[in-house]
Parts: structure tokens; sequence; C-alpha cells
């Protein structure tokens, strides 16, 4: 999130797309209530469903799963066109005026570059035109054809209300009616908020849905100030802390990245890291790049990593592809080609597409160690189970391990919330049996397996029997040990650089925050990010003042929120070019002539002049961007594509398949099912009484939600002669399932290209362990193709056939 | 009555179960004292209050966990309820239908309470002690690093990748046990490392 849940009070209108806050962030979705309730609020739902938040809604329009960004490239098209801008804003913190090199285009539905069979662009014309002083040129008055402006109102020319109906089946007159809702806030009193979550993420073209918003957001203005920002209100107690801490295979804490092998020493790494501005006086703040690589290095190898040796550059792997994501692994397991594998509270069994691959993939490993609090169907993925889980045991040679960890009421630590607030918790009670805490089993695997090296040398023992682990106790680090490392601390004594007899920091204390890491060694800190959690004040993530000055639901006395306790992400966005609010009733900062203060952190140096840097300091042109230049694969806009299995063509240029940059494996493109043999569109949700495959353990929600069942429309069973309440068999070219039939309202049939597109929905909360009945997730249907830019499955739009069938053998017995 | 007390102190005392002297000294007359006699005393009444977060989404909310015994003191601390915490700015006490049901995950009938091994081909768990699982977990690690560590590649150029093995991390365990892992799991030359922010 850009902004906090305690801030959704302060919106004009909500937008839930991809989302379904109600059921699936019930006490967050409170916010939005309060604001309808309180300030006349509007909410706008879109969805293939009428959902809960939909049934709260003022306005609520249905939509293809998949198709979202013609949607909101139609939104874009109609602000622009009715002079719906918050010019301003746009001119000012966007890079409306940049001019782009005259060989990028888009056509056909391809951007330049494109290689079919690399399935790949060549993005080296996706840039801007620099001028003599080594600056982007710009033109400020929009009128040159090349300018940004310009290139997005060609791109988003074909997004008419009747392409948005043809391919989305949203009726025109409801699209039209969101359209005049949402373009009512590009004025600089109005904001909108975006609350979305994986509904947009587990696309082919996930990362370009949250673009296409994001954009949208720029133009109208609502980026950065009080009730706007995009809100990804985030599925786990802390997915954002395991990415913010880089727990992916291309990242290092605090979003730096792990080299790649192309990048052959430090020099080269960094050679590429400079961020110089690409306008003048820009912040452009990850010029401090090599200060937090350093200091990570320092907390990762301590007195191993020195300049002499390029901080033990060595030491951290380096890639030979973009990543070894979930997909690329279970790819190269289901090969034969992976021998071990570690889960960490994670059930890959049920979470995973194409359940078949994944039991497979399993299935040839040597080894499988699991450490949970609960039972999950990925540790049992062995045991036979029926139709349920139908595998030949005996012929399963992997050994497995099943290793019993502490659940949050008895463990301490902090997570973080999806309004980045670092919250700490203490523990309250005794662990059941032998269960103990993940940082005691990663202290003992860690100090056993350091011991084996030590005595018994091997392959290149250096980075481990190296590792910085100088706990207390080193088969368990507390969370104080590591929250405090995490922050950083002087390893010699800082001094103050314009009066070196002044000392800032002494050595071996805790650094205030990541402004006095330093990059020649002298500091280290875990993740700078996140530094400030725990410095000298103490552990700032357990503060617990909930005064409010102003009554802006910053609460900055409440725990610590990334970075620095700022709330508002961009919030020097809040005000104009001149540093006064746009709206001074919902005033977050201001500049006082002299410096930045108010209710929040500022989001930029407190003596930055407001004339000279611009608001977004982490770009290089200290401005948002319209246009992405190389930074995304599929596309420097927003373009439409279909998902991989979709019920109608690519209407643009129906010979594009899916997102034509999207990684696809050679052994799944079989396994990708047609509308001809599965005429429905499938897509998948959560249930608010439940929690993936963790409240299917607990007595009072499976009593809630006993039973697994898709959801269809009255029409489609109508059609198929499928029953309330009757069983049917719903199947993909990956596999195939039975449930309860749910014949609601809620679904209906869409009109998209001509013809009628019936929707599946497919709850995720049933497997074959637990107080619940048994049954499947829409996983056993899913495909094995991801987003181009992150990999995340395409979960959410997939196709499926769907009969009356009997019940499942189990049940009838 | 004295309406200098709160309603929890309130419900303290009363539930203390003395109920002569509590309840006269509460100024009640013999015949409240009569019914509530009768009432079973206050769950909480004894029990140790802990602040937590809720573990489902990232809402975040606050909760509050009682326990009989305190964990602090070194004792056998038992959950015995978990409500909203009031003072949280977001949920303001409220919880939905699965924070609400927190105490039936702390306590579910299927929580894992010992080391487990299925050996190659077997139809069964089998208890083991956490020495023998983590000695065998250290050695098959070990093994398989050293048998299969891309030191170089075919340049020359150190890339230090173990590809053979991979590790999900878990996107409910504190920012504290994230990092302690990621330490772990980088210092081996494991790339393949994700988790559930990648579905």
């Amino acid at each position: 999130m850009t902004n906090a849940w305690t801030d959704i009070k302060n919106t004009d209108l909500v937008v839930v797309m991809g989302g379904n806050a109600a059921e699936a962030h019930p006490c967050g979705f409170k916010w939005v209530t309060e604001a309808k309730a309180n300030r006349g609020a509007k909410l706008i739902v879109v969805d293939p469903r009428y959902t809960r938040t939909a049934s709260v809604s003022d306005f609520y329009a249905p939509i293809r799963q998949g198709t979202d960004i013609s949607f909101l490239n139609g939104v874009i098209k109609y602000c622009i066109e009715n002079n719906k801008v918050q010019w301003e804003y746009t001119k000012a913190f966007t890079n409306a005026s940049y001019i782009v090199k005259d060989g990028f285009s888009y056509q056909d539905g391809l951007f330049t570059g494109y290689d079919e069979e690399k399935r790949d662009y060549d993005r080296e014309s996706w840039d801007y035109v620099i001028g003599d002083d080594g600056f982007a040129v710009v033109d400020p008055s929009l009128q040159h054809p090349r300018c940004v402006w310009n290139l997005l109102k060609e791109h988003v020319a074909i997004y008419t209300p009747e392409f948005v109906e043809r391919v989305c089946g949203t009726p025109k007159a409801k699209f039209l009616k969101i359209c005049e809702m949402i373009a009512e806030c590009s004025t600089p009193t109005k904001t909108m908020t975006s609350l979305y979550a994986l509904g947009w993420t587990q696309h082919s073209s996930g990362a370009q849905n949250i673009r296409a918003m994001a954009m949208l957001q720029l133009i109208l203005g609502n980026i950065g100030v009080q009730g706007g920002g995009m809100n990804a209100l985030r599925g786990h107690s802390n997915i954002q802390g395991l990415t913010d801490l880089g727990l992916m295979s291309n990242l290092i804490p605090g979003y730096l990245n792990i080299p790649t092998e192309m990048e052959e020493n430090f020099g080269s790494y960094m050679s590429t890291r400079q961020f110089k501005p690409l306008r003048p006086g820009q912040t452009s703040y990850w010029q401090n790049y090599k200060k937090f690589f350093v200091s990570f290095q320092k907390a990762m190898w301590g007195n191993a990593a020195q300049a002499d040796n390029d901080w033990a550059y060595d030491y951290l792997p380096k890639l030979d592809v973009p990543s070894y994501d979930v997909l690329r692994i279970f790819e190269l397991m289901n090969e034969g080609r992976v021998n071990g594998y570690f889960c960490q509270g994670f059930n890959p069994l049920l979470a995973f597409p194409n359940r078949a691959k994944i039991t497979s993939a399993l299935s040839k490993l040597k080894w499988l160690v699991t450490m949970d609090p609960l039972e999950t169907e990925t540790s049992r993925f062995w045991e036979n189970h029926g139709e349920y889980n139908d595998v030949d045991t005996k012929s399963i040679q992997t050994e497995v391990f099943q290793l019993p960890t502490t659940c949050f009421a008895e463990e301490a630590g902090s997570l973080a919330n999806s309004g980045r607030w670092l919250q700490w918790h203490w523990a309250g009670g005794t662990p059941p049996g032998e269960a103990q805490h993940d940082t005691w089993i990663m202290g003992q695997i860690f100090v056993r397996l350091r011991e084996l090296y030590r005595k018994e040398g091997g392959a290149f023992p250096d980075p481990i029997v190296n590792l910085a682990w100088d706990y207390k106790d080193p088969g368990e680090p507390t969370p104080e040990e590591l929250a405090k490392e995490i922050n950083g601390r002087a390893i010699e004594d800082l001094r103050d650089p314009t009066d070196v007899t002044k000392v800032l920091v002494p050595a071996g204390k805790q650094v205030l925050n990541f402004s006095q890491l330093r990059d020649d060694g002298t500091t280290l800190s875990g993740c700078w990010i996140y530094s400030g959690n725990f410095n000298e004040n103490g552990n700032n993530m357990a503060r617990r003042d909930n005064h409010d000055p102003g009554d802006t639901g910053a609460y900055l006395g409440w725990t610590f929120a990334w970075p620095l306790n700022r709330r508002t992400l961009y919030n020097r966005a809040s005000c104009d070019v001149n540093g006064k609010p746009w709206d001074p009733t919902r005033k977050i900062i201001e500049w006082d002539g002299t410096k930045w203060s108010g209710f929040d952190v500022p989001d930029i140096a407190p003596n930055a002049k407001p004339q000279d840097v611009g608001p977004f300091i982490m770009n290089q042109e200290g401005v948002s961007r319209l246009f992405t230049r190389g930074l995304m694969r599929d596309g420097p806009f927003p373009a439409h594509y279909e998902p991989f299995e979709s019920p109608v063509d690519n209407v643009i240029n129906p010979k594009i398949r899916g997102n034509p940059v999207a990684r696809v494996f050679q052994n799944d493109v079989s396994q990708f099912g047609t509308s001809a043999e599965f005429p429905y569109a499938a897509t998948s949700y959560r249930l608010t009484e439940h929690f993936h495959y963790w409240t299917k353990h607990n007595r009072v929600n499976a009593a809630l939600q006993p039973e697994f069942f898709v959801e269809i429309s009255e029409e489609l069973a109508a059609e198929k002669k499928i029953e309330r309440g009757g069983w049917v068999r719903v199947w993909s070219k990956r596999g195939s399932i039975k449930a309860k039939a749910l014949v609601t309202k809620r679904i209906r049939p869409l009109m998209c290209d001509g013809k009628a597109v019936h929707v599946v929905g497919i709850p995720l909360h049933w497997g074959f362990i637990g107080a619940a009945k048994k049954g499947w997730g829409p996983n056993s249907l899913a495909p094995f193709v991801g987003d181009a830019n992150i990999e995340t499955p395409e979960s959410k739009a997939f196709l499926v056939n769907i009969e009356p069938t009997t019940p499942p053998s189990e049940v009838v017995a | 009555m004295n309406m200098e007390l709160s309603r929890r102190g309130f419900l303290k005392a009363a539930g203390a179960g003395v109920a002569g002297t509590t309840l006269g000294a509460m100024g009640f007359g013999e015949a409240e004292a009569a019914v509530l006699a009768h009432v079973r005393p206050f769950k909480l009444t004894t029990t140790v209050e802990t602040r937590n977060t809720c573990p489902y989404c990232s809402v975040a909310c606050g909760i509050i966990m009682y326990s009989k015994g305190d964990l602090r003191k070194g004792e056998q601390a038992d959950i015995v309820h978990i409500e909203g915490d009031v003072d949280h700015p977001t949920n303001r006490g409220t919880l939905c239908p699965k924070g609400a049901a927190l105490k039936d995950f702390v306590h579910a009938p299927t929580r894992l309470k010992h080391p487990m091994m299925r050996k190659a081909g077997s139809d069964r768990f089998e208890q083991v002690s956490w020495d023998f699982a983590l000695d065998r977990i250290a050695r098959l690690m070990k093994h398989d690093r050293d048998a299969n560590f891309i030191a170089k590649n075919a340049k020359g150029v150190p890339v230090n990748r173990w590809t053979t093995t991979g590790f999900l991390a878990a996107s409910a365990t504190t920012n504290e046990t994230a990092y302690a892992t990621y330490k772990v799991v980088r210092s081996t030359g494991i790339v393949a490392f994700d988790n559930q922010a990648r579905v």
C-alpha cells in the first residue's frame, strides 16, 4: 500500500477491482464503510462476481476476468478526451512531457523490437531522448508529437466504450457511468483510492493491470494524497515483510538485486546502478545503492567482507536466468533435476498450479523438509487419500521430514502489514509438544551444517563458515538480536564528515536510521529500508501510542512504518508545485518557506525546495512514469492481452495467445486447453470464513464453511442440467475435480465478442486433511504459466468444462 | 455499588469467586449474592494478557490473548481466549470470522507436536528426535551441495549457485525469522528461494 488502512476514511471514491476486501480483509474494509458513512464517499466494484463488497457498493459492473487493462485503458481514454485530468499534477509530477525515441512504436498488439523466437523484446527504443547535457529532453507544453502524453493518447485510442464492452463484457452504459464517477476525482479536492489484491496479480499480465490503475491515479492526481494511492491489500500477515526482506530468488533485502553472472565483479555490478538523475537537481535516492549493499554484505559476512575482496561480492550466488521462481523450480523438479526441497510454512501442493505436475515433481525429490504449526497436504503428498490424493505411495521414494513449529501465539517478533507498519507482537502461550520456533530450527540447521563444513571441508565452505552468526545462542538467535541487526549499527565510530572531531554514532551503537549507513564498511544493516525499526531509542515496532494529531489516520506513534516511519508514500505530491496542499482540508505536509513539516514524515529531504525537487525521489526523473522506459518486459504502456486460456481470441491480433513475452515451458504448451474443448471461464477466490488451507483445521471455521463447492450462474445450470446442490465434475486440460454446485445470481453470463461467456467460480480452501470435509482447490485445474515480469501464476483466469456427476466414492461410502 | 470500579475491575472482583466478602465489599445485598453464587466465575479473571496480531490477512488486526499461566514467568501458559484489541487503530477491537476463531487454530487437533519422518516408499510417518532430524537434514544438504554446487561458470566466473536444492519461505513468519532464514539460505548459494508473494 502507498497509504494505510486507516487512511481510507479520507477518500471520496473507493474502486475495488481485482479484490474483494469485504470478505478477504473484513476489518480493513470497515474503513471503506467509515468513508461512506462520514464523508459520503462512494464505492465502485468491478468484478466477475457480485461479491459481498459489491453488495454494499454504490455501483457495480461485471467484467470478464483477465481483461482489466482494456477497462482501465478505456477509463484513461475517457478522462483524457473529456479533459478530466489533474493537469497541474500531471504536468509537474509525471513524465508526460518527456520525449521518447523515434524508434518506439506499437502496432498489431506488439511494441517495437519483438522477437517471436525468444518471446522477448529488444527494449532499446523504449526510452527517452537524452540531450547533450545528459538529461532527458522534455516539452512542458506537451505539444511535441513524441512526448509521452501524446504517445499515451495514441496508445489508448482503441479502448473505446464499444471495445471495452466487446472485450470485457461490461455493458457500455455501466462502463460510462463508472468513467463519470472516476473522472470527478480529477479535481485537486477529490480523491479516489484503488484497493486490489490477487484478482489483479494472478494473471499473465498481472503487473500491467496494476500499472494501468497507477497511471490513471497519476493523471487524476491521486498518488501521495490523503485518501488516495495504490493499495495492494496483500494476502498474508507478512507477505509484505518477506518481500521487503528479499526472500525471493533474485532479491537482496531492501529491494537490492542478486547479481547475474553477466555482472562478473562488483565493478560491473555497480556500473549499472549509478542512478544518475535524468533531470537537473533531482534526488534519485538509489544513488545511495552502494551504501545499502555494502552494509548488507557486512551484516552477512562481517570481517570476511572487506574492501579488498569487494565486500565478499563473490560469496553471493550469481543468477544465469532471471529467477529460479517456483514455476521454474517445479519444472526442474519434474524433470528430475532437483534433489532436496524445504517448505517453511508453505503448502505448494494446494497453492501452485497444475497439481498433477506438482505431485509428480515432489515425487522425484530425494528429500523434502516441511516446517509448519499445522498438518499440510504437502507434507503428506505421498499418502493415498482415494480420489482426493490418488498416489502410488510405494513408488514414491522421497524421504520426508515434517518439523513442528510454533504458531503466532507462541512467538515474538514483527510483521509488516499491507500499510508497511512493522508491528511487534509477544508470545503468550506454551508451544504444544516439541514444537519449536522457526528461528531455532534455522539456527540448529545452520550450526550443524557449519560444523560439517568446518570439519570436513567441501564445496566452497567460505560463505557458510564465515557467515556472521555472533548471536548469544547460535542455536537460536532472539527476535530482538535479529531486529537490531536489521536496523544496523556502527562498526567503527561514525564521524561527522564536516567535522571529524565529532562522533555521530560510536562504534557498536545502533544507527538512527538508514541515512547514517556508509559504503566504506563502517556500518552494517540487514535491510536498509527497515532501518529505524530498532535503534538506540529502543524497539520502535513495539510503540503503542494511538493518538492521531490532526485526525489524519497517520498514527505516527503506533509501531513503526518503513521507510523512516512514513505513513503515506510520495506525500510530497499532496502539495502543489509551490508546496501548498492541493486540498487544505486534507493536509499531510506543507512547505513553510524553509522546510517541510506536517502530520507525516515528509517523503522528500526536509529542506528540498518544492520548485526544484520532484516528489518521486526514488526515480531518476524525480517524477512518476506514465511511460516506464524498458523497466517492464511486456511494454512501457499496458496493452490488452487475453489470458493464455481464454474463451475469446485477442481482438487486437488473434494470432497472439496470452502475454507474448510470458515464459512458457515446452512441457506445458500441450497442456493449454482451447475454448472449443473447455468453453467456460474459471476463476478462483477466497471465502470470508476461511484463510487459505489453515482454517479448515479449526472446528469453528470448518463448521461455518464445511464443504467444497463451485459457483455457477442459473443460466449455465439450466444449460448443463445441473441441479442446485447437485454434484458436478469440473475439469481442465490438467485435472478433474468434483464439487457441489452452488447456483447463484451472483454470477451472470457475459456477452464478449458476440458470444455468451459463462464464469465458473472456484473457492480455494479445501484439501484432504483437517476438520472440514475433504475436497479440492482451483490449483488442480489452473495453468502452469505466470506473469511476464514476476512469474505469478495465472490462477485467476483459465478454461474448464463442467457436467453433472455422481458423488466422490468416499461420500457414497 | 462503587462506581469508581471499571468494568474489567468489576468483572475481576466478581469472578474471584469468594462470594461473601467480595460482593459485600461492592455493596450488593443478599438477593444479588444468591444469584451470583450460581453464576460461573468470569473466565478471564485469573488470566494473563498478551498483545499479538492476527496471523491471517495483512490488515494485521490487534488481538489480546488470555492465558492460564504466565509464559514470561516461565510457567506453562495455556491460551484460553483471544479477542480484538480495542486500542488498535486499525481494527479497534473488531475481528472477522477468521480472527474471531483464532483460539481454534492454536488448539487445532492437527497441530504438529513432534518431528516426524517418512522413509522412502513408506506409507506412514514415524516420530523421530529433533537431533536425529536436524543432523540428517544437515547431512542431506551437505551431500547434495557438495555434489552439485556450481562454483564457476564456463567462462570461469565465480557464480556459487546451488540449484539442486530449493527453499520456500513463509509469509506468515516474522521479519526476524525471515531475516535469519535469509542469511542461512543465501550463505549456502541456494537460488531457488521464494515465498508466497510469488503466487
